[in-house]
């Protein structure tokens, strides 16, 4: 299996450590994604850092180096925002707006913030824990002369 | 789209209701998820069009402030799909052209959307693998692999050596049937008829394999944390052999259909050039990473399963325009036949699935003798099997690029968060510098070239 690294990062560091692996030879970002931990606030996490409501987990891959860093981000439930990667790599754009869409997490200056799965008229981010399966009514009609 | 009609109808000096004709109603319409007008748009997007913040020699000088906005007449913006053919689903793309030629793409996506993270949530670890094999419905084995995968490591399993070959095999297997998918419905978008039926009658071929093994023919729920749900039939060495024998004959019939053909050349070739920082920037993995001269493969690179104990070839192209990434999975095809060929000759025997009675239920035989049997087999399958809390990403090389799991445990029989990477959902970001200059025709070479499965983008 691959070698990987987790690195915890402040929130007002995270862009200046983010090119800074980037000029360590992390020259791609596979993977952006979040997690709620509404329910689970006393995970286990290394010593200093503090838990918040929202965690964005980044995956950068090095393809000379063959190897992986994940970097998790902290977001507080009263402020979700987070600088975006996309002017460090262009192809996280997506990969943000989905967990905006998801989440509600904001990427500052992030190109094109809108929803990318969920209509955008939708209410609500679908994989935040206060919101759950079956929270949109779904009504069943009659068939006009039927029954 | 109907604001946008709106504006134009309104620039002809024609009140929103008097233009009635022209608008849509309001309650279809994606709104901002749409690609909007130049003056519309964030100068900061319209700069990737300029490649500066893909750091590309033309475009690294330019300002996004700077970007001239031209009121052209002969511009306008068109939708392809989402009910469009050469989409391979419900891929809908807005294009701004001028004549004939593309100027900006945007993909909108989310058509297919069903919320399999959340339902994820929702699954036991047992359930889990029949949620992602339906992600990525062209190469199901793929995902049940990445998602069984993650389960193991949170677990800390040590897989029997049979039940590790087998997923090779398998997963190997299905790399040829999603290529050769892929091979069928590209000669079709290129109008070569007969591709389209060569290419399924071969996949058919290994899908009746697939039948025979799983059940099913796709779907197929057949690995599984702990190992895979039946070992291999009787006899499955003679089936596998004639699909090693047959195939690579068809391959070179493809050759020499599509490959020396002149009509078929003129369409790919130099056709939806990516360069290599364009892909790396842009995050794409797999055939278009690969066709532009970037040899990295997970399978090589990062091993997992047993990729370091059998050889093959890591396929790259040279300029990265369509044909190359048609060849690029044309030769893959030819590697996994070569390393499927290893995999039955290393096959050892033992166990199909890990013996660790937390995991694995009983075997079936059991069940009727004993209600202990019973009673275990029936906890596991409705209460499943609890995993220590922790974190972990794990990826492989599915026939699409780099596909991911994000696994959270909170030490309960669900997982917390799960989440799938998705190569093709990242891929279509480079559509649009793929697309850019060109006209509409190569994009249907350009838009068959990435690969896209919406199962797999939309999740």
């Amino acid at each position: 299996m691959s070698t990987s690294e987790i690195l915890h990062v402040e929130r007002a560091g995270y862009l200046a450590a983010i090119e800074d692996l980037k000029s360590q030879g992390f020259e791609m970002c596979a993977d952006v994604t979040a997690v709620d931990y509404l329910t689970n606030m006393g995970r286990q996490l290394p010593d200093g850092v503090v838990p918040q409501r929202y965690e964005v987990v980044v995956v950068l891959l090095s393809l000379a180096k063959r190897s992986r860093m994940r970097i998790r981000v902290q977001v507080p439930e009263d402020d979700p925002t987070i600088e975006t990667l996309f002017f460090l790599y262009p192809g996280s754009e997506a990969m943000e707006r989905e967990v905006y869409d998801l989440f509600g997490i904001k990427f500052v200056n992030h190109p094109d913030l809108t929803r990318i799965l969920m209509p955008q008229d939708w209410d609500g981010h679908p994989l935040r824990k206060d919101y759950s399966v079956g929270a949109v009514p779904v009504q069943f009609k009659s068939v006009n002369g039927a029954g | 789209m109907g604001k946008k009609m709106d504006d134009t109808a309104k620039a002809d000096g024609l009140s929103g209701k008097e233009a009635g004709s022209f608008s849509l109603i309001p309650e279809t319409s994606e709104g901002l998820q749409e690609m909007q007008l130049e003056d519309q748009t964030n100068p900061n997007e319209l700069s990737t069009e300029f490649g500066s913040t893909l750091r590309l020699p033309e475009g690294i000088d330019v300002n996004p402030a700077d970007i001239d906005i031209e009121f052209a007449d002969e511009k306008m913006i068109i939708n392809m799909g989402p009910q469009h053919p050469s989409t391979h689903g419900v891929l809908r793309l807005m294009m701004e052209l001028d004549g004939e030629v593309i100027l900006r793409t945007k993909p909108v996506v989310g058509y297919l959307h069903t919320g399999m993270e959340k339902t994820g949530e929702n699954l036991t670890y047992l359930q889990g693998p029949t949620n992602v094999t339906r992600m990525d419905y062209l190469s199901p084995l793929h995902n049940e692999l990445v998602f069984s995968l993650a389960t193991e490591k949170l677990l800390g399993l040590e897989l029997p050596e049979r039940a590790t070959w087998i997923r090779m095999l398998m997963t190997e297997l299905n790399r040829c049937t999603s290529h050769l998918m892929w091979m069928a419905t590209n000669g079709m978008d290129l109008g070569s008829t007969s591709m389209m039926l060569y290419g399924f009658r071969e996949r058919e071929m290994i899908l009746a394999f697939f039948e025979k093994v799983t059940g099913l023919r796709m779907n197929h729920n057949y690995i599984r944390p702990g190992g895979v749900a039946a070992d291999l039939p009787d006899g499955w060495e003679d089936d596998v052999m004639s699909i090693l024998e047959t195939i690579p004959g068809r391959l070179d019939e493809y050759d020499e259909l599509l490959t020396g053909q002149p009509i078929f050349r003129e369409r790919v070739d130099n056709v939806g050039i990516l360069t290599a920082e364009q892909a790396v920037a842009l995050s794409a993995t797999g055939p278009i990473l690969r066709s532009t001269g970037v040899a990295w493969d997970l399978r090589r690179d990062m091993p997992y399963l047993n990729y370091d104990q059998v050889e093959f070839d890591v396929i790259v192209g040279s300029v990265g325009d369509c044909f190359d990434r048609y060849s690029v999975r044309l030769n893959e095809i030819r590697e996994s036949l070569r390393i499927i060929a290893q995999v039955v000759e290393k096959m050892p025997s033992g166990d199909y699935r890990i013996q660790d009675k937390k995991v694995t239920p009983p075997p079936r035989i059991r069940i009727d003798e004993s209600m202990e049997a019973l009673i275990h087999h029936f906890k596991l399958f409705t209460h499943g099997f609890k995993i220590p809390e922790g974190e972990v990403y794990v990826a492989v090389e599915s026939p699409r690029g780099e596909l991911g799991c994000y696994l959270v445990s909170d030490g309960s029989n669900r997982p917390y968060r799960m989440h799938i990477r998705g190569p093709s959902f990242v891929n279509l970001q480079t559509l649009p510098a793929m697309l850019r200059g060109g006209i509409i025709a190569d994009a249907i070479a350009a838009i068959s070239s990435v690969d896209p499965v919406m199962g797999e983008v939309d999740r």
